[in-house]
């Protein structure tokens, strides 16, 4: 990560250089003269940060306005008809009677529940999943065993097939163990590895240095305790950005929930979400209900991102298809 | 895929680490065996039978495939999917091909990359519904916007031609910035040297780019292009939370149809012959995508 990290930087420093010297200034970066090509770039730059990021202020608009006045003005900029009755509804806080007041389907919906069912899920697939892999990265770069290389071959093998092909016999199998309808059951495919997991983190694992290792192994460490110790801290950085994908991933699946999850009982945000949207009432859609539930479902992963934007960042191309 | 681990060299270890090995390949091994290869080979047997789940499966040979090659759903769907991946992918590579280009241009700020990341972030559900309540027909603000132009209004999820291309743009959204962010780094490979040789020549931006920048790219965005049309043939999400297939069969995309007939019509043999044929698709486009750009070479040497 550190070796990531500094070339950044240093293409960061040419870059600079580049571009000034692409618009034919000489000396600071600041002093460089505003070339009409270069506004124009900016300018479209700016048009695509636009498209990037007005839908998410729109979720925000809406979720805060009611139902009533969103029907009556649906184009003012701010929220229309102020208030938290939107996120009221989706928390399960207000009446049925209530909720059909303000445009609700009157349906019973708690994403508190789906919330704490996407964290449990999210939390343990990524526990597990990055734990594992990271064993097996580390049996694959560091230990010494006959077969290694055709037993990885075999895990990059496995990159190649498309998820749509195991979903079904996954489904089969979780159903023949009973699992339908639980948290296990959604976490279960995931628990043990990904074949990326396993890649990205021996890249990094294999990058520690022999004398290291082999300081602590003649102060007589175990290669268990080397993993533990020395190992895993040494990797600190790539394990936090492969865990933050992983729980980014998880988060977001839908797809696989969708076949294993029947009622609340383990009802993660995605699929929660898509079945508020087939509830729609009588009167038309509840555009606020839904877009505050959108919010529920996509905050946490903005915040989540956003402590550690920087690391996932750089660490996209990298790594993310070599 | 070049082996990065330390070369043992000529001072071999006295013990080997066999015995360890298998204890920390153990978990990972069982989830490869169960949750990969299994289903693999359990689909491949399983489009080769007739199951309904209740009863036993049964041995049907090459039936569902005869029927899949006489079921004008199934053709419809592949020619429903087919359009969705040109038009994504060739949105999608243009318009992140010029993010990329600009952010190397312009700014590398860390800021400027996590806000164009910030898509990708939310789910396809999420995604999705943002865009049908922004392009509802009556109250979107996108129709709206359209009116002040003086334009009709469009029904996007629920007109036969909008359908498909609204579908693939609101993924494009979704997926610019990441696959901006991929082909950027990509960028940032080529030294900055053949640049400065260009301009010293006289070459003018655009020609930088077309002389430069496109061929010495070209492994890695092949690389970004094979991953992303396999990506995209596996499309569902949007169209499961937006249109459900409709409107009548203009949006029915291979997995969607593959999911009805497993979970709607409990047809587990004829669904499982549709992944096969699913990933035999992608198997030929995959291939053909590596030879036509040569991802595997480079030329920057």
């Amino acid at each position: 990560m550190a070796q990531t990290a500094r070339s950044t930087q240093a293409a960061q420093g040419v870059g600079a250089a580049r571009a000034s010297g692409a618009t034919g200034a000489r000396g600071g970066r600041r002093r460089r003269p505003v070339s009409p090509g270069r506004v124009l770039a900016w300018v479209a730059m700016v048009v695509i940060l636009l498209v990037t990021l007005f839908p998410f202020y729109w979720i925000l608009r809406t979720a805060l306005s009611s139902n009533a006045a969103l029907y009556v003005d649906p184009t003012s900029p701010g929220p229309v008809g102020f208030g938290w009755g939107a996120f009221a509804r989706v928390f399960g806080m207000q009446s049925v009677e209530e909720a059909i007041a303000e445009g609700g389907s009157g349906a019973s919906i708690d994403f508190w529940l789906y919330l704490r069912n996407s964290v449990v899920v999210a939390t343990v697939v990524t526990v597990c999943q990055v734990f594992f892999s990271a064993m097996a990265a580390y049996a694959f770069s560091r230990l010494r065993w006959r077969g290694r290389d055709a037993v990885f071959s075999l895990f990059l093998l496995s990159l190649m097939v498309p998820t749509i092909f195991t979903l079904l016999p996954n489904f089969l199998l979780v159903r023949q163990l009973g699992l339908i309808d639980t948290l296990l059951g959604i976490m279960l495919p995931g628990l043990f590895m990904t074949p990326f997991a396993i890649f990205f983190l021996r890249q990094f694992l294999a990058n520690i240095p022999t004398e290291v290792e082999e300081a602590a192994l003649i102060d007589g460490a175990s290669k268990v305790r080397v993993f533990f110790n020395l190992a895993l801290p040494m990797t600190v950085g790539p394990i936090a950005t492969i865990s933050i994908l992983t729980y980014i991933g998880s988060w977001n699946d839908y797809f696989w929930p969708l076949m294993v999850s029947y009622t609340d009982e383990s009802r993660v945000l995605t699929v929660a979400l898509g079945n508020f949207n087939a509830q729609t009432p009588q009167t038309g859609p509840d555009w606020a209900g839904l877009m505050a539930a959108t919010l529920v479902a996509a905050l946490p992963m903005l915040v989540l991102f956003m402590a550690f934007a920087r690391r996932v960042v750089s660490s996209i191309g990298f790594s993310g298809i070599k | 895929m070049t082996t990065t681990a330390p070369p043992t060299g000529a001072r071999r270890r006295r013990r080997d680490d066999t015995r360890l090995a298998l204890a920390f390949i153990a978990p990972a091994t069982l989830g490869l065996l169960v949750f990969y290869f299994w289903p693999l080979l359990r689909g491949v047997w399983l489009s080769f039978t007739s199951w309904d789940v209740l009863t036993p499966a049964r041995f049907v040979g090459v039936e569902n495939y005869v029927e899949m090659i006489g079921d004008p759903v199934f053709w419809n769907a592949v020619r429903v999917t087919a359009l969705y991946v040109v038009i994504n992918i060739g949105v999608q590579t243009v318009v992140a091909l010029l993010i990329a280009v600009l952010m190397q241009r312009l700014s590398r700020s860390i800021l400027l990359r996590s806000l164009i990341l910030t898509p990708y972030l939310v789910s396809n559900v999420v995604a999705a519904l943002v865009f049908l309540w922004i392009l509802d027909f009556q109250l979107g603000i996108g129709n709206n916007a359209l009116e002040w132009l003086g334009l009709d209004r469009i029904g996007f999820f629920t007109s036969e031609t909008w359908v498909i291309p609204t579908i693939a743009l609101v993924n494009v959204w979704r997926h610019m910035g990441y696959t901006a962010l991929l082909i950027f780094a990509g960028l940032l490979t080529i030294p900055p040297t053949m640049y400065e040789a260009a301009r010293v020549d006289g070459a003018s931006e655009v020609r930088s780019f077309f002389s430069i920048t496109m061929p010495l790219l070209r492994p890695i965005l092949g690389l970004v292009l094979i991953v992303s049309v396999i990506g995209s043939f596996q499309v569902f999400d949007t169209v499961a939370v937006t249109t459900n297939g409709g409107p009548v069969d203009a949006s029915r995309v291979l997995q969607l149809y593959i999911y009805e007939k497993a979970f709607a019509q409990f047809d587990f043999g004829y669904a499982s012959a549709l992944s096969v044929a699913l990933l035999l698709m992608l198997m030929v486009v995959t291939f053909l995508q590596y030879r036509i750009t040569r991802a595997g070479q480079t030329d920057l040497s």
